[in-house]
């Protein structure tokens, strides 16, 4: 499994890490069973605190999506439940696309875009 | 595994006659993590340090290290058992050669860690039969990083650690840091380079002047602070976007950008209540931030 963080997007490194997993489970990359690297691997691996590796894995215990085995390292578990969220991701890619297609054809750029996007999620949900 | 802080001041004071280098430094670094120590030359940075490890006495104020009081020799004696130092100035016996030098470490130190010391010596690539003193200044500084992270100790202290080290030098280095958090080891060092304290950091502690400026997780830091850019037909007066969180306003023209340390939310909220014509929020890296608190002190 590849990673790829980025210290400088206003983004705190363990959400990085736990969406890249995330969608790694999504696209099918990582499989129900598979195994990650242990805190300490992964963290010299990617040259990030340990601490941020142990928050990510610790976060998607709780959200059900690994499973922490002491001493063997984190393992995928893919639910129904997860399987739920990966069909609501699918629909949600699919009106996002056509809606940049829209504002693309409306002469929109893909910066004006993106920006957009960021104003709109930073208000309050 | 205690909660306690490594790393406890409060007040501290150094001056060297009338140049005050640290004026009242309030401080605290949590175990078990990577903490940064920033600041620019001059900032008081090595003076701190030289305090905390009992090398120089401060003026007035107190703290602990690993709950061990400054200023109280035998408890400075004890503290320096589970605290490993590098420097600049380090002080290492040129006329021992690299093994030498190993192995006389290793004698003070009974809890020494072998695999480290040889996992780090095919690393780092020292040369066992040369003279410290011929030792080129990276080779030097990677071998006294060497002596301090195979003693395994509860805290490491490094002085900008990547200094005179090439780029190859800093990511062994920071990758050394990484295992030794994993193993425990709570890190303190200081550092100008902002992009290897943004890859490796937990917590960033800036001192400015001998004061503590800021102080925090950098997750906290990545989630709060924003620049906002906004357009408007007719610019409010500044005094409407003076909210918690905004640390500074500057205005050009229609244009105005808001430096905010935290409640962009709120910011963008009022930017539409006052019919911006455009809403741009950008994250802010840590060079920036680190800059904007340095300035306006």
């Amino acid at each position: 499994m590849f990673f790829r963080l980025n210290s400088t997007n206003g983004q705190p490194l363990y959400l990085q890490l736990m969406q890249q997993i995330r969608h790694a489970a999504e696209t099918g990359a990582l499989q129900d069973g598979d195994q990650l690297p242990g805190i300490r691997t992964l963290a010299e691996r990617l040259v990030v605190s340990p601490n941020t590796v142990a928050k990510a894995y610790s976060e998607l215990e709780h959200e059900g999506l690994l499973e922490l085995r002491h001493g063997s390292g984190a393992f995928l578990i893919i639910s129904r439940r997860s399987r739920a969220l990966t069909n609501r991701v699918q629909v949600a890619r699919k009106k996002v696309e056509g809606l940049v297609e829209e504002l693309r054809e409306s002469g929109l750029l893909n910066e004006e875009i993106r920006r957009l996007f960021e104003t709109a999620l930073v208000l309050p949900a | 595994m205690s909660h306690a802080p490594v790393i406890q001041v409060h007040e501290l004071k150094k001056s060297f006659g009338r140049v005050d280098a640290v004026c009242g430094l309030n401080m605290s670094v949590a175990p078990n993590r990577i903490t940064a120590f920033l600041g620019l030359n001059g900032a008081g940075k090595s003076t701190t340090i030289k305090m905390l490890l009992g090398m120089i006495a401060p003026s007035s104020g107190e703290g602990t290290v690993l709950g061990r009081r400054l200023g109280d020799p035998a408890e400075s004696v004890d503290m320096r058992k589970y605290v490993a130092y590098v420097s600049e100035q380090q002080h290492l016996y040129d006329y021992m050669t690299v093994e030498q030098m190993i192995r006389f470490t290793k004698s003070f130190h009974p809890g020494w860690h072998g695999e480290i010391e040889q996992k780090l010596l095919r690393t780092y690539e020292l040369p066992l039969n040369r003279k410290v003193g011929a030792l080129s200044k990276g080779m030097r500084r990677k071998l006294a990083l060497l002596l301090a992270f195979a003693r395994k100790p509860e805290l490491l202290i490094l002085d900008e650690p990547s200094d005179s080290l090439d780029p190859i030098g800093i990511e062994q280095l920071l990758e050394s840091m990484v295992a030794q958090c994993s193993e425990g080891t709570s890190i303190f060092f200081s550092s100008h380079q902002i992009a290897e304290v943004e890859r490796v950091a937990d917590d960033v502690c800036v001192i400015h002047k001998g004061r503590l400026v800021m102080n925090g997780s950098l997750d906290d830091l990545r989630q709060s602070y924003r620049q906002i850019d906004l357009v408007f037909n007719a610019v409010p007066d500044e005094v409407e976007f003076r909210l918690p969180g905004v640390e500074r306003i500057s205005t050009q023209g229609h244009q105005m950008r808001i430096f905010a340390s935290g409640n962009s939310e709120a910011v963008v909220e009022r930017a539409r209540a006052f019919y911006a014509s455009s809403i741009d929020v950008a994250p802010i890296g840590l060079r920036e931030i680190f800059l904007e608190r340095v300035k306006e002190n």
